[in-house]
């Protein structure tokens, strides 16, 4: 095949919405989905803001197979409100998890994937999007005590706050080139410590320091891959199978690393990140 | 000042264990006839990095409360669980350049691991609220406890922003964010609108919550060592639905547990 013929070929998965994502992620014709949009389980605190909900608030939870395993997607919708997490759609994926994590003890393995789009909490619902974060992350760390869970950030959202912890915790992480990860959002760093800290227009250096190429060529993402359905889908099947890298029960190796940048650590820029984090020690 | 330094000695006494980043405070005591780990994280005016000197939860924050959970667990992997507490007084996480480029997401991430594989593993973790309890540094360092008690004072704040930035960011004034923070639960700044969340376990009513007597470290430790014992055998969170403002985080379980039977 040639090149153009390829690239007439592939088709985009950060153009599709989230349902559509999760419908070309899982085997075809497995796709259902639990509490979907007419179940009308929406936000009881947007109206009273003058803020229209959504049918599935944003998330979408289906249950499938991915090559012939049992798994559970959660697709966060970018789209509706930044991807940001309230109370129904928080506890949509801490419920599936929970469930999943039953599943499992019952003797039904059963695999999770994450589609992360998200700012974090929605600020509208601040404390109960807090909560159910806390409560995905518990279930994240229960979960793969018995299968992967596996995060995928494609973008254009990316994912911060505090689900950026949550794709932390994630047993593989996989990015593509429009994905970004971190804990703050470049409008609040600047906000916080002002624009020679971090200035929010400045999009090559927030690409440079947490873009998924960025994030995977630092250690901090398993995989990275094209924007293409059929590779990304190929990519969450080979990372069901591999071991887990473990990032967040190695905090000597980080420790370590970080004890060598000195008593005063001076701004880095993302070659310093990576050969810092690319050393002997890992 | 920092609260949990002021409530530390009293509740733990004892020296903080070597080993640790400057801005912890990891305490091994008694409690209840058992040992426990007391942590805290405090400010560091010397830390490396410079956007986490005020009691901040950053990169080293984040791996060192990992390292003192972990540790705590591998040394009683066969013998009696000790019981890990959190005292939060922490601001915020870091805000900056640094932190964002060395993954402050995965040091936190590390953090959140910990807590929760202690739960697992049947440990009693328990986050007392003596201050602020915001957001990022919150979900590391308590929010994975079984039990949260909080003492009942307008100084000990739950949020997911600061008023300033959750206003610029909704796009609204700092006046109408107070407007609607008074009308809408999980919103809200004051602890009796956190409380009616149902997350809280406990409120504790203290004679000095800046700087605690001796009744009130009593009575604080008499709470922790009540916590201990209702957690039990409980290793989840499941005690935390019951709120009157959590109806739909209800709702949503029960829904898809049915659905999920039938799929």
């Amino acid at each position: 095949m040639t090149d153009s013929e390829r690239l007439l070929q592939s088709r985009s998965f950060v153009e599709l919405g989230a349902r559509q994502r999760a419908q070309a992620l899982l085997d075809p014709d497995t796709f259902r989905e639990l509490l979907g949009p007419f179940d009308r389980l929406m936000s009881p605190w947007l109206p009273r803001q003058g803020i229209v909900p959504q049918a599935d608030d944003g998330v979408v939870i289906a249950k499938g197979r991915l090559a012939g395993r049992n798994a559970v997607v959660a697709a966060i919708e970018g789209g509706f409100q930044g991807g940001s997490m309230g109370e129904v759609g928080g506890a949509k994926i801490a419920a599936a998890l929970e469930l999943a994590i039953e599943d499992n003890r019952n003797g039904i393995p059963t695999c999770a994937v994450l589609l992360l789009e998200t700012g974090g909490v929605r600020l509208q619902e601040a404390n109960l999007g807090l909560a159910a974060i806390a409560e995905i992350q518990a279930a994240i760390v229960q979960l793969r005590g018995h299968q992967p869970v596996i995060g995928l950030i494609a973008g254009s959202v990316g994912c911060f706050g505090g689900m950026s912890i949550a794709a932390g915790l994630c047993s593989h992480l996989l990015v593509t080139r429009e994905a970004r990860l971190g804990l703050n959002g470049p409008q609040v760093i600047e906000q916080e410590a002002g624009i020679d800290e971090y200035d929010a227009k400045d999009r090559p250096f927030i690409w440079s320091l947490t873009g998924g190429e960025q994030r995977h060529a630092s250690g901090l993402a398993d995989a990275y891959v094209s924007d293409d359905l059929t590779a990304v889908r190929e990519q969450v099947l080979q990372l069901l199978q591999a071991p887990s890298a473990a990032r967040a029960s190695r905090p000597d190796w980080y420790l370590e690393r970080l004890s060598s940048l000195g008593s005063d650590v001076a701004q880095l820029d993302g070659a310093d990140v990576r050969a810092l984090y690319q050393g002997d020690a890992r | 000042m920092n609260r949990a330094l002021n409530w530390l000695p009293g509740l733990a006494g004892g020296e903080s264990l070597p080993g640790y980043p400057a801005s912890l405070r990891v305490v091994d005591a008694e409690l209840d006839n058992r040992l426990a780990r007391f942590i805290a994280v405090v400010p560091d005016a010397d830390n490396p990095f410079p956007r986490a000197r005020a009691g901040e939860v950053g990169l080293l924050e984040g791996w060192g409360l990992a390292k003192a959970v972990n540790e705590a667990v591998a040394a009683d992997r066969h013998g009696e669980k000790r019981a890990i507490v959190a005292v939060i007084d922490v601001p915020s996480q870091a805000y900056g350049r640094r932190e964002e480029a060395l993954g402050i997401h995965q040091a936190l991430a590390g953090a959140v691991e910990a807590y929760a594989q202690a739960r697992l593993a049947g440990h009693p973790v328990i986050g007392l609220l003596v201050g602020k309890a915001m957001s990022g540094a919150f979900l590391a360092h308590g929010y994975q406890a079984q039990r949260l008690i909080a003492l009942d004072d307008s100084g000990v704040l739950v949020h997911a922003m600061g008023k300033a930035a959750a206003a610029r960011i909704t796009l609204r004034s700092v006046e109408q964010l107070e407007a609607l923070a008074a009308e809408i639960a999980p919103m809200a700044y004051d602890l009796d609108s956190y409380a009616s969340l149902g997350l809280l376990w406990r409120r504790l009513s203290v004679q000095d919550a800046e700087s605690p007597t001796p009744a009130d470290i009593a009575q604080v430790r008499a709470c922790l060592a009540e916590a201990v014992r209702d957690i039990g055998a409980s290793t989840d969170l499941t005690s935390r639905l019951d709120g009157e403002n959590r109806r739909a985080s209800r709702e949503v379980r029960a829904r898809l547990r049915q659905q999920w039977q039938e799929a």
